[in-house]
């Protein structure tokens, strides 16, 4: 009966979700299902709490208020189920480690405290550093690698965690255009595969076609929804009122359109 | 800092009529037969003294490197300077140097430290420089006041307290030993064990809490771990100089290597080798506080690091600078005889060394010591004022004048520049170009032939080292040219 719950529970749930930095609130009281096998790209302006409610969701920052389920349970129960790409900021590069020992990382969920991750790791992290064209990088201390390959890397440690459902933090700030197109592959590749993933992503004009859900963010929820349903003039304009002037040309290309 | 220097300084004053008399004594101190001693091993103060002073060298090499990966190397300093309260409440307790005493005491002052500076962080609008420098600076001087009252007491002048400031391995009892042998197996454990969980933890904090570590149970075993190393170094390195320990071997092993396990090995390496120093100081000077010398060998360690590291060391840049000036002036000489039997129709298989010079606008002799560097690199031979390729040098000068001219009629198809303005570009380029890079520019030329001031572009076949361009002087772009 729990088992039966638990396959048919969504991947991510989230309920009247708030959250405050030194009790400034940034989010508030989101309410949010993210359906299996889907390809979920949350936008808004900057300063909309993107990357906010995607650490909320991990529970890498105090909720205020709220809840979260990932697979109708607690993160915890699930983190094995659950992968993270931090954005390319949040650590540091000249780190000593190299390519493939951050690929490894991705294993180390599976891995009881005290285990080495072994030769059944290091091959699945071969595949995965293969799966980004990064294999030949792979002895190559991190620092030396463009964003482009950086970013590649925190791609293959998140293939590595073989999980069900995808967190990720703006993986196509900064990136050129052939990592882009890597990316966004691997991305359609793993929809194909059934997995679940949720990315934050920063530019309106390729949301429509790299998403085949949005969730329009501005400190609340705009909306959510598949995209042709939710990616309207009306909806942008409420996400991101007068800020952004890019905004009037990709509405004006929606008018264009057929 | 200023402020603890100065009040150590106070410390030493009020110490003054004992340091005096020692060093009386060490006029007569015979530094040869007390080098015997130590390294015949035989006093068992010796043993002591050298077991541990590596044994503080490891543990702290070990907990250092954790701290410099982490950017934490302010937190060393501080919590060490920190301790010191604890060190003079843990004599106080009993009035004698009893070690568990101190250890308990100087440990708390130091994870109060540790908490006034989380305090401060959350409370405040400081961030942690501030914080750091307020407790290092405040904490150090309870503790000054607290030795001075010590040194004030009864028999407190004979306290032997003194030795904590800046370290007196020579003093190192049996339990002083023990308990650094318990710290460092505790250390060299706890990595061992919980390695891939410290590492992690340390690279990235955000991803390991996703995976549900409870990464706070690591951060603050570590910081405990730190506080046991920097209280059992106490004795022998000193209160004032132990975070050196902590920063300097890392700091010397992160440039010596990219990976963390090695980093860890290099750093307690160094670590044991400059407390191995500090106490043979320490030892034959007799009463020479160790913690200086300990730093010193350590902080020579550093700079031999940081001129010699295989790969950011200053010297192997310099040589790599060097030897790369060296190769493109090679190559530029090459390219120079090249020229010269081209505008010969490559009747000739020798040419004139002045022809060279004339070539690279060089006087004979400039031109002479060029060709000479050839010989010695096995590029050319040179006789009698007339130089020939050998085929290496042969198939070397082909590849740059081909890198040249396909890199100048690149600019002039794709880039769309003169033909006139590329010449400058391709004399850089032409030398850094690898293979991949020319394999690609030929496929975009089409394998053209001609460079875009009509040049003959060398092909493959002079490349693979066919015959010499004598027997081909249609050779360049003729039938065995490129496919």
């Amino acid at each position: 009966m729990m088992k039966d719950f638990s396959t048919t529970a969504p991947p991510l749930e989230v309920h009247d979700l708030t959250v405050a930095y030194d009790r400034r609130p940034v989010l508030y009281g989101v309410d949010l299902t993210v359906p299996a096998g889907s390809l979920t790209g949350i936008i808004g302006p900057n300063g909309a709490g993107k990357s906010t409610l995607l650490k909320a969701v991990l529970g890498l920052l105090p909720l205020s208020a709220g809840w979260v389920k990932i697979f109708g349970g607690t993160l915890a129960q699930n983190a094995r189920r659950t992968g993270y790409v931090p954005q390319r900021e949040s650590v540091d590069w000249d780190f000593p480690v190299n390519v493939m020992d951050v690929v490894l990382m991705g294993r180390y969920g599976h891995l009881p405290p005290g285990r080495r991750p072994g030769r059944a790791d290091r091959e699945i992290a071969r595949a995965c550093l293969d799966q980004v064209q990064m294999l030949p990088l792979a002895k190559r201390q991190i620092g030396n690698l463009s964003g482009g390959q950086r970013q590649r890397v925190f791609l293959a440690r998140a293939l590595a965690q073989e999980s069900d459902l995808y967190f990720m933090d703006e993986p196509f700030a900064g990136v050129d255009a052939a990592t882009e197109a890597a990316i966004i592959n691997l991305l359609r590749e793993m929809k194909a595969r059934g997995k679940t993933v949720v990315v934050v992503h920063h530019d309106l004009s390729t949301a429509r076609d790299y998403f085949d859900r949005l969730v329009l963010l501005n400190m609340r929820l705009v909306a959510a929804g598949p995209t042709a349903e939710v990616f309207t003039p009306e909806l942008l304009q409420k996400t991101y009122g007068g800020r952004l002037t890019i905004l009037s040309d990709v509405v004006q290309s929606l008018g264009e359109e057929p | 800092m200023r402020t603890g220097w100065l009040a150590a300084g106070l410390v030493l004053l009020a110490a003054a009529p004992a340091e005096a008399a020692r060093i009386g004594e060490m006029v007569e101190w015979d530094f040869g037969a007390q080098a015997a001693r130590f390294f015949s091993l035989q006093d068992p103060s010796v043993r002591y003294a050298l077991g541990g002073s590596m044994l503080l060298g490891l543990c702290c090499g070990l907990m250092g490197a954790f701290l410099v990966v982490r950017k934490l190397a302010l937190m060393g300093d501080a919590l060490s300077h920190a301790v010191l309260p604890g060190v003079a409440l843990g004599f106080l307790w009993g009035m004698t140097k009893n070690p568990a005493a101190i250890f308990a005491g100087a440990v708390g002052a130091g994870l109060l430290g540790a908490v006034v500076v989380q305090w401060i962080r959350a409370t405040t609008k400081h961030r942690e420089d501030a914080a750091l420098g307020f407790v290092l600076s405040s904490f150090f001087g309870v503790g000054i006041v607290l030795f001075t009252m010590i040194q004030n007491l009864p028999g407190g002048a004979k306290s032997g307290l003194d030795g904590f400031m800046f370290g007196q391995a020579a003093a190192l009892g049996p339990e002083d030993v023990w308990l650094l042998a318990g710290v460092t197996v505790l250390a060299l454990g706890a990595v061992g064990l919980f390695y891939k969980e410290y590492v992690l933890t340390s690279f990235d904090e955000g991803f390991a809490r996703s995976l549900g570590w409870p990464v706070k149970l690591y951060h603050y075993s570590l910081m405990l771990l730190l506080a046991f190393a920097i209280v059992s170094a106490l004795q022998a390195v000193g209160v004032v100089l132990v975070s050196a320990m902590l920063i300097i071997p890392a700091a010397a092993a992160f440039l010596l290597t990219d990976r963390m396990g090695a980093m860890l090995a290099w750093s307690a390496g160094f670590g044991m080798l400059a407390g191995a120093a500090g106490a043979f100081f320490s030892f034959t000077g007799r009463s020479l506080p160790t913690g200086p010398f300990m730093v010193l060998a350590a902080a020579a360690l550093f700079v031999l690091a940081l001129l010699f590291a295989p790969r950011h060391g200053i010297v192997g840049r310099l040589w790599r600078r060097r030897s790369r000036a060296a190769r493109i002036r090679r190559e530029n000489t090459l390219k120079a005889i090249y020229h010269v039997m081209e505008d010969g129709g490559f009747r000739e298989e020798v040419v004139a060394v002045d022809g060279v010079a004339a070539r690279r606008h060089e006087t004979a002799a400039g031109a002479g010591r060029e060709i000479g560097e050839l010989q010695r690199a096995g590029l050319a031979t040179e006789a009698d004022g007339r130089v020939a390729f050998t085929p290496e040098g042969r198939q070397r000068a082909c590849e740059i004048v081909r890198n040249h001219r396909l890199w100048e009629l690149y600019l002039t198809n794709a880039a769309q520049l003169a033909p006139d303005h590329v010449h400058e570009d391709a004399e850089v380029i032409e030398h850094v170009l690898g293979d991949e890079t020319v394999r690609r520019l030929e496929r975009r030329l089409n394998f053209a032939r001609r460079d875009p001031h009509g040049k003959l572009i060398p092909g493959l076949a002079d490349l693979a080292g066919g015959p010499p361009p004598t027997a081909r002087v249609a050779g360049f772009g003729g039938k065995g040219g490129a496919p």
